[in-house]
């Protein structure tokens, strides 16, 4: 109990000492939302090991840093990658960086937007003590609207850390929502500098309606000291679909939760993600999907690899409510280590409450096979290569559902660098 | 098998469909005060005429208990047991201590004949060893010379107490610590009896050993506790039964088994737990909290537990292995059916410590009416675990849109050597395997009992054949009245 407390007091401080001056401190709605998510932080305080859904990621180290708050842009712009998508919203150290983005019509950075989001933000929010403490932090974000009937192709979020010299944490609030049969492809990435400490701790609040389809791809490369804990909030109406891949190959500790509901019949989740955890790396995936509406299909398949002294973990819940009648669920999640010293923690869960359902899950844990590995040497394929291959031929089920170009290159891009750096 | 014939007769009579133990035996029994204090340890401990370890070890147990708190995390839900509001020791007035079958009461075994466990035809015909455990007492256990010609150990725990104190001593609480848990440590303070199995080095165990737990009196817990100790190179087969009288009132049973395989060993220990579950809207029924566990000490040993759980109101259990010994094997094979208001947390841990251990889960849910059913287990394999290897199947069926069926399986694996399978999968009986039963003259029911016996199938061929058809039908007679 002290030690979460004692975790909190740092953020709660900060809060007390900024919440005049953090957007929308004057109006009332959001000073009443941050003044409740920091009540609900207060009584929750960082999650500890003892909470069930916490027990394997440690967030102790998180208590001792001491975060203080981003400084102000600098105006030297940072080296960020090419843009690849026609559209891009980018913020540096969780602030809107307006030189360096280019927005649709529909979108706005969420520290101009804010009073306009009134009964959408924190609409999705969950008593999670994760998302409370972003509430009740929040800077900005970003709010994007695509309209019923519009395909808006592919649009790029990057959210970039640099070196502040110190610890720093920034809590990006993203409301996105999709009108009946919109689309869009959201390639959103993290990078980090190096050498910064640093917690990103973004929410997003996704609404997908009816026959609208989201295709989420996140590309999480944060810096090798840096946190990240992000939590993705969805529901989806009848009809549509909400897809969300999710590569976890940054940061020292990260932990990235994804919930999602099915709310109207015939609504679909994918759910697909790859962790590559190295030396010194903690990546934690932890999926909810809330099957709440009949006829709905949902798929997820995890694969994590392990090198060296590092941890990984899955937990993946499946909810199927009594309402939620023909059910379609399936989850896979698989682990391969390839060091002594890693660690891998599963625990897929589902939970059923309707009897006219399909649902599975499955999970295995192991290391490279040496028969395979024997067979490509055999072809004269030196050790390391034959490695990469099989590590290759691991990922693949998870990666292969990402069919957008855009987002294909950035993710092979992504891993061949990790596989780069960190193969032994 | 007279005794098993016996048994489906009794239950096919049971037109009623209902829980057909429900009777209570008369008996002049013998209670300690009601309520739970250290003089309740003392008193139970002077019953029994303990010596002076055994009581500092239960006192020390009932210290520690004070401190702890009921666990939450399982998913059941019901109203705090009211632990002063309880007996906790309980024992049918005997002058003598029974001999031989000759010298016990009568009436207690006709009660065991109505439960179809008739000790005297069993000792003569049926070739399995019996130890009658009837609220907190053995009253009797069958074919002791037989087997201690063999040089095995079979006796109530309070008799091993003062026959074997050293081996007594030497294991007991060394699998399950008095801390272990809530209800662990609960059983540590107050257990009154249970079954000792000792099998000395290279024996195989010539029949099955088998204890029957039967909850007779009003307001009392049992608390029994089992220690099976398997020497290097034995065998053994082990089963337990267990039944209540039907009864209002929530009853609680905490027990604690203990298992111990030295190398090469084998412990097959098989359970088919029919406590009284409750009637239809949930009133009643026992409180199962039970702590299983075997420590595969030996190289090589080998335990297998197999459960079929259909009875009790709340079952709170998990049959576990500690693989210790290089190349030890754990199993576990496990029905559990939940209907009516019956909630159930059950799985089994795996802890993985030897190299080249090897594990095997399957676990079959069946959840009808407004029955909650949980799979609930924990696969660990330690660094040193290397070639470790574990497949987990966890399978649910679906019978009526009240009930649930949760799977919670946890996976920890530290050792890159180690192979680790695990599936689970839910989905109610198909619409086209009932029509295809139905289109060959069977009822509703015999067709639900048929598809169901065929999804517990690979547990059910795991029980000894004495357990087997008696566990058929108790999968359909718990179900009835589910379908329709």
């Amino acid at each position: 109990m002290n030690t979460m407390v004692t975790g909190a007091a740092s953020f709660l401080g900060r809060f007390e000492g900024l919440r005049e001056r953090l957007p929308g401190g004057r109006t009332p709605w959001v000073a009443k939302l941050r003044a409740e998510a920091a009540e609900s932080f207060r009584a929750q305080g960082l999650p500890g090991r003892r909470i069930e859904a916490w027990h394997y990621t440690d967030l102790g180290v998180l208590a001792q840093l001491g975060f203080t708050e981003a400084l102000t842009l600098a105006d030297e712009a940072p080296a960020l990658p090419p843009t690849r998508a026609a559209h891009r919203a980018v913020f540096v150290d969780g602030r809107f960086a307006p030189a360096l983005s280019l927005l649709p019509p529909g979108a706005a950075p969420l520290s101009e937007a804010l009073e306009a989001t009134e009964g959408r933000l924190g609409a999705l929010a969950q008593n999670l003590p994760i998302v409370a403490l972003n509430t009740m932090l929040f800077e900005d974000g970003l709010v994007l609207d695509v309209p019923a009937g519009v395909d808006a192709g592919e649009m790029e979020l990057l959210s970039f850390a640099t070196h502040a010299g110190r610890a720093i944490a920034f809590h990006p609030r993203h409301l996105i929502r999709l009108g009946e049969g919109a689309k869009l492809t959201l390639i959103d990435t993290s990078l980090g500098e190096a050498e910064a400490t640093y917690l990103h701790n973004p929410v997003y609040e996704i609404a997908v309606a009816e026959g609208a389809t989201l295709s989420h791809i996140r590309i999480q490369r944060e810096g090798r000291a840096g946190f990240q804990l992000s939590t993705v909030l969805a529901t989806v109406q009848a009809g549509g679909t909400y897809d969300n891949f999710t590569l976890n190959a940054g940061g020292r500790l990260v932990r990235n939760e994804i919930h999602v509901a099915l709310q109207g019949p015939k609504a679909a989740c994918h759910m697909n993600g790859a962790q590559l955890v190295a030396e010194g790396q903690h990546a934690d995936t932890t999926t909810f999907l809330d099957h709440a509406a009949p006829d709905c299909p949902s798929r997820q398949t995890y694969k994590t690899v392990l090198a060296g002294r590092s941890r990984g973990v899955f937990q993946g819940k499946i909810l199927v409510r009594q309402a939620a009648q023909r059910t379609d669920g399936y989850q896979m999640n698989q682990a391969l280590l390839l060091s002594d010293d890693a660690e891998i923690n599963a625990k897929p869960q589902l939970e059923i409450y309707a009897d006219d359902v399909k649902c599975s899950h499955g999970a295995t844990v192991g290391a490279l096979d040496e028969a395979q590995l024997f067979y490509l040497r055999a072809r004269g394929i030196p050790a390391s290569i034959a490695r990469a291959m099989l590590v290759e031929a691991f990922l693949t089920e998870a990666i292969e559902g990402v069919t957008n170009p855009l987002a294909q290159e950035a993710l092979s891009e992504a891993i061949s660098g990790w596989w780069q750096k960190e193969a032994v | 098998m007279p005794a098993v014939a016996e048994t489906i007769e009794t239950v096919q009579s049971a037109q009623e469909g209902g829980y057909k133990f429900g009777f209570e035996t008369k008996i002049e029994m013998e209670f300690a005060p009601k309520g739970l204090n250290e003089d309740i340890v003392r008193f139970i401990s002077a019953k029994k005429g303990e010596p002076e370890w055994l009581l500092e070890w239960r006192l020390k147990a009932y210290a520690m208990w004070l401190k702890m708190e009921e666990p939450d995390w399982a998913a059941v839900s019901y109203p705090k047991f009211d632990y002063q509001d309880a007996y906790y020791y309980a024992a049918p007035k005997n002058k003598v201590v029974p001999k031989s079958l000759d010298e016990v009461d009568p009436e207690l075994l006709r009660t065991y004949e109505k439960l179809g466990i008739p000790l005297r035809e069993q000792e003569r015909l049926q070739g399995i060893a019996v130890d009658a455990v009837f609220d907190s007492v053995s009253v009797a256990t069958s074919y002791k010379e037989r087997l201690g010609k063999e040089g095995i150990i079979f006796c109530s725990i309070s008799e091993a107490v003062h026959t074997h104190p050293e081996l007594v001593k030497q294991y007991l609480g060394s699998v399950v610590p008095q801390g272990d848990n809530y209800f662990a440590c609960l059983n540590s303070a107050v257990f009154t009896d249970g079954s000792f199995v000792y099998i000395p080095k290279g024996v195989r165990c010539p029949m099955e050993l088998s204890t029957y737990f039967r909850i007779n009196a009003q307001n009392t817990g049992q608390f029994e506790r089992t220690l099976i100790v398997a020497e290097a190179g034995s065998h053994v087969s082990y089963l337990e039964g267990c039944t209540a009288p039907q009864r209002d009132e929530n009853q609680m049973h905490a027990a604690v088994v203990e298992l111990v395989a030295m190398d090469d060993a084998t412990i097959k220990y098989s359970t088919v737990q029919n406590w009284y579950p409750g009637d239809a809207e949930g009133k009643g029924g026992i409180y199962n909290f039970v702590t299983k566990r075997g420590a595969c000490r030996g190289a090589r040993s080998k335990i297998s537990w197999t459960q079929v759980e259909t009875g009790s109101a709340i079952t709170w259990k998990y049959p576990s292995c500690i693989l210790q010994g290089d190349d030890s094997v754990g199993e576990f094979y496990s029905v559990a059916i939940t209907n009516n208001r019956q909630q159930a947390d059950t799985g089994t841990k795996m802890w993985h410590i030897g190299k080249n251990t090897r594990s095997t889960i399957v676990s079959k849910g069946i959840s009808a009416g407004h029955g909650q059913n949980t799979y609930r287990g924990l696969v660990k394999i330690s660094p040193k675990a290397t070639g470790a290897r574990n497949f987990t199947q966890c399978d649910s069926l679906l019978i009526g849109d009240q009930c649930g069926a949760h799977t919670v399986p946890y996976i920890e694996n530290r050792c890159a050597s180690a192979k680790i399978e695990h599936e689970a999968t839910t989905s109610r009986i198909a619409e086209d395997q009932l029509f295809y039963c139905r289109a060959r003259g069977l009822n509703q029911e015999e067709a639900v009992g048929l598809i169901v016996n065929g999804f517990c199938r690979e547990v059910l061929k795991e029980l000894p054949m004495e357990f087997a058809v008696e566990a058929q039908k108790l999968l359909a007679i718990s179900l009835e009245g589910s379908v329709g």
